[in-house]
């Protein structure tokens, strides 16, 4: 049984608390990525990461691409997407293939 | 020309002729691997676009119904509101296998009190768009959980494939044309030697008849 974490800016999180998800609202960076380390080591499947606070986290992502779990999705917070989502999927393509081939 | 660092002798020839045999046939599997992750790879990556496209649009719309219930209710309200969830998402995680890449693969598990029931309020405080809000979320979450799989999937197979192709291009571009090399040197020395033998031996020869019947 894993749990499912949404991590974000409180308007952008608290819809998720209602459909039954563990929600975090935290808003710096250091914050989240003591969350996030706490999440790696216990049991969670899946943390939504709002795109702005991963944007002023950077490489600490990449610690969690490997791993089979937690899954880091990026998703849009309320203040709009920043297309940082898209960016990751372009990310893993650029690594498999080489070069953005799915411009 | 690579040639390796080792002694011109049969024995290293026979040894390396055995290496080459497997580094080729290392080579022409890995790269039926790399060929195979690339394939899924793709098909993958294409489903990911298009999820995480539906995902955020779907928690767009959710967070303007979102923006509207909060102008119209108290933060205080809202809170209250949605203290209570009505249900528990959880994810059973098992591991699937994709040409020996493990990935995971999630059951949603939802633990509500009532049947279908989403809403942890009842209505006669709250805002109809704090409604509309909860549904679309609770509309978007599989697609979102389908999303993760996906994603996480496609993240650990493009860190596969980036290992795979290494292996790949060292194999083609390093190990194979070494072991060609080197074989091929040994071959030339080893013909060499048995040549001087031979010039060797038909000297002795002269000399000796020279020796013992003073031919000229």
């Amino acid at each position: 049984m894993y749990k499912i974490a949404a991590i974000g800016d409180r308007d952008s999180v608290s819809g998720f608390a209602s459909i039954g998800l563990e929600v975090h609202p935290v808003l710096d960076a250091k914050t989240a990525q003591q969350q996030l380390r706490r999440m790696s080591e216990e049991k969670y499947a899946v943390v939504f990461l709002t795109e702005q606070l991963a944007s002023m986290l950077g490489e600490e992502l990449d610690r969690y691409r490997d791993a089979a779990v937690p899954a880091v999705i990026l998703i849009p917070g309320v203040v709009g997407n920043t297309g940082e989502g898209m960016r990751s999927i372009s990310r893993s393509v650029e690594q498999a293939v080489g070069s953005d081939i799915l411009k | 020309m690579a040639v390796m660092n080792v002694n011109p002798t049969r024995m290293e020839l026979t040894n390396l002729k055995k290496k080459l045999v497997t580094a080729r046939r290392g080579h022409k599997l890995l790269k039926d691997k790399r060929d195979e992750l690339m394939r899924r790879f793709l098909e993958l990556v294409r489903e990911n676009k298009a999820l995480r496209q539906k995902v955020e649009a779907g928690i767009k719309a959710a967070n303007v119904h979102m923006a509207v219930a909060r102008s119209v209710m108290s933060d205080e309200a809202l809170e209250v509101a949605l203290m209570m969830p009505a249900q528990r998402m959880s994810v059973d995680v098992t591991e699937k296998n994709i040409m020996s890449v493990m990935v995971p693969v999630f059951k949603t598990r939802v633990k509500a009190a009532n049947d279908g029931e989403i809403y942890s309020y009842g209505y006669a405080f709250t805002s109809c768009d704090l409604d509309d809000a909860v549904q679309a979320l609770s509309d978007i979450m599989p697609d979102m959980l389908r999303l993760a799989e996906v994603e996480k999937t496609c993240q650990l197979l493009a860190s596969e494939i980036e290992k795979t192709r290494r292996r790949v291009n060292a194999l083609e571009h390093v190990m194979i044309p070494q072991y060609e090399d080197t074989i091929k040197y040994i071959t030339m020395k080893l013909d060499e030697n048995e040549r001087s033998a031979t010039t060797r031996l038909m000297k002795v020869k002269d000399m000796m008849l020279k020796q013992t019947h003073h031919y000229q």
